[in-house]
């Protein structure tokens, strides 16, 4: 089975796309925390930040109007969608119109498949995110807190983190068939390099004053983990975290589109070959309903750690 | 009251815990300790070879004295205080704390610095509770840490963090986490440094307040020569060893005379001033009024017998 190159190129490039705004949303966040945090530790300098111009609020800034606004390309996207298959001015196999796309869903739906796709590939993310965060959390405190940690590893994983994650596939397929394994696994290498970049920078950069202080109150060990290390890099964890769904996500459709008999990305593999583009599209916007679902339910956890742990 | 003993009063008599002390202060049941160093050196290496920061440094500190500090930049007067704290050990030399030499931090000393390295996510009173021995049981520790907020006047900002309370505060609550041990060694690295005058005057009454309370022996770093003169019974001087490389670091050490607290305008304690910054560096030009019979010439000459200054180094 071959998977022509045009169609790979054009799901992997949605998903990256995704996972570049979630990235730069997670790393904007990063910022700001570690603002605060710099700056309270600073003592007298924080309130600086505290005290620091805000703009303004405008009618921008209400939950409402911000909605509303962020409908809007949408449903223009929608109405020129509409326009453009309903004038015919580009043929249906090219490009089925909204309503088809519809069509195509309920389809799927009533016949049980659409709900075993979107179980399975939500599956294979949230287990794969869920290893890959755990160990990129543990190897991270390894090597953000220790030298020769640091010394021993950190030249290793930069070098397997420069690995293309396609690259894994044939060899995660040969050692682990096409089943569940070679694809968590995938998924699970993806999710594990953006948690252990940021958390074990941001463990090599705590405030050394903090960890001074909590030395001369006698904290030594896993007592200075627990009170001050692991709590002042809660704002890098999470956005570590945000960063790994992404990579997930995308992880996810690498894993399917080549070797599946169900999920996301087998849809859109198995559409590719029949020249169902209404599928296809169906895929690509269920991944973006997906993705940014799990994204935003992992910023309203942000939002309250930060608020507790800033 | 131990505000009853002083009859001067203070420009600066700040608001601060004057609601009385609680009665744990009163008593004196914790253990003093004094510090001992023995011919203590540190050299860091650099790019020439190791570089000496203090040599041959001899220092008794009785228990319950308060010894200040000063000398130029460089001339490692916070590496001294490190080194006390446990935070750094020396290249020679012996620290003893009561007698028995110290090996890394120690449960004994408290260490408050410049900056007051609060943990922003906690509030100031479970940033105090950190400094609290290992095993204070759970409701003695919130009796004892609400103690100190009382006793540094932060009872009312107990649950507001860091980054919610000012500068003076902070450090405030800084000064509670260090006291939350009973330290028998009060380590303060510049403590009052970072804070505006006003607000440093009326820490420096604090901690004196405190003293008076609970006489701990107390190290503190400082470069403002008025500060030291306010609140030390000696005045240590180190000297830059960049500038003297075959000297020690002890250039001298002066005896502060009078009781505390003392008044600021007190004239013996503005000679003394000048000698330190002469020491320091820093030569005063003749004053203009004929009254300061002070010879820039002779900045040495003790001008009252009682005062006892005492040259260390040879």
């Amino acid at each position: 089975m071959s998977v022509p190159g045009s169609g790979d190129a054009l799901v992997v490039d949605a998903a990256s796309a995704a996972g570049r705004t979630a990235e730069a949303e997670a790393l904007d966040a990063a910022r700001r925390a570690d603002g605060s945090t710099g700056g309270s530790a600073g003592g007298g300098t924080g309130r600086a930040g505290a005290d620091a111009p805000s703009a303004p609020r405008t009618v921008w800034d209400r939950t409402g109007v911000r909605l509303a606004a962020g409908a809007v390309l949408p449903l223009l996207i929608l109405l020129a969608w509409q326009l453009t298959t309903a004038a015919e001015l580009v043929p249906a196999y090219r490009l089925p119109g909204p309503w088809a796309v519809v069509q195509a869903g309920a389809e799927l739906l009533e016949r049980g498949e659409l709900g075993l796709h979107i179980a399975i590939s939500v599956q294979r993310v949230l287990i794969g995110f869920a290893a890959g965060s755990v160990v990129g959390l543990a190897v991270a405190a390894v090597v953000g807190l220790s030298r020769a940690g640091d010394a021993l590893l950190n030249p290793t994983l930069a070098a397997l983190r420069a690995v293309p994650s396609l690259a894994w596939v044939p060899l995660l397929i040969l050692w682990l068939q096409i089943g569940e394994e070679s694809k968590i696994t995938l998924i699970a290498i993806g999710a594990f390099f953006p948690v252990f970049t940021t958390v074990a920078a941001a463990l090599r950069h705590i405030d050394p004053h903090l960890v001074e202080a909590g030395r001369c109150f006698g904290l030594r060990g896993w007592s200075l983990f627990r009170t001050i290390q692991l709590p002042a890099v809660v704002p890098s964890v999470v956005s570590g975290l945000r960063l790994a769904l992404a990579q997930a996500w995308l992880f996810l459709v690498a894993a399917e589109l080549i070797a599946s008999s169900m999920g996301l990305g087998f849809i859109l593999n198995d559409s590719q070959q029949t020249g169902r583009v209404d599928r296809i599209l169906l895929a690509i916007v269920l991944l973006a309903l997906l993705g940014s679902l799990t994204n935003a339910l992992l910023g309203i956890a942000e939002k309250k750690l930060l608020r507790r742990w800033t | 009251m131990m505000r009853g003993m002083t009859s001067t009063v203070h420009v600066d008599s700040a608001p601060v815990a004057r609601s009385g002390l609680p009665e744990r202060h009163g008593s004196s049941s914790t253990p003093r300790s004094g510090v001992r160093l023995e011919s203590i050196a540190r050299s860091f290496p650099s790019a020439q070879g190791a570089r000496d920061v203090l040599r041959g440094l001899d220092l008794d500190l009785p228990s319950g004295e308060i010894l200040a500090v000063v000398g130029p930049s460089g001339c490692g007067k916070s590496t001294l205080l490190r080194l006390v704290a446990g935070l750094d050990s020396p290249t020679e030399g012996l620290i003893r704390i009561g007698g028995t030499s110290i090996r890394g931090t120690d449960p004994r000393t408290a260490v408050a610095f410049q900056e007051p390295r609060l943990l922003p996510w906690r509030t100031l009173e479970h940033n105090v509770a950190l400094g609290l021995p290992r095993g204070t049981g759970r409701r003695e520790g919130r009796e004892r840490v609400r103690e100190l907020l009382q006793l540094v006047g932060l009872e009312h900002a107990a649950t507001q963090r860091p980054r919610e309370v000012s500068g003076g505060m902070a450090q405030r609550a800084s000064l509670a986490r260090a006291l939350a041990r009973s330290p028998e060694v009060l380590l303060l690295d510049e403590p009052f440094g970072a804070l505006d005058a006003l607000t440093r005057l009326r820490m420096q009454d604090l901690l004196l307040e405190i003293h008076a309370a609970e006489p701990t022996t107390v190290l503190v770093v400082t470069h403002d020569v008025e500060e030291a003169l306010y609140l030390a019974d000696r005045v240590l001087l180190l000297r830059s060893l960049l500038e003297d490389p075959a000297a020690d670091s002890i250039a001298r050490t002066l005896e502060v005379p009078g009781a505390r607290p003392r008044d600021r305008a007190d004239r013996s304690l503005a000679e003394l001033r000048v000698e330190l910054l002469a020491g320091l560096g820093v030569h005063s030009p003749q004053p203009a009024q004929p009254a300061q019979p002070v010879q820039p010439a002779q900045p040495a000459q003790p001008i009252q017998p009682a005062q006892t200054t005492t040259e260390i180094s040879s």
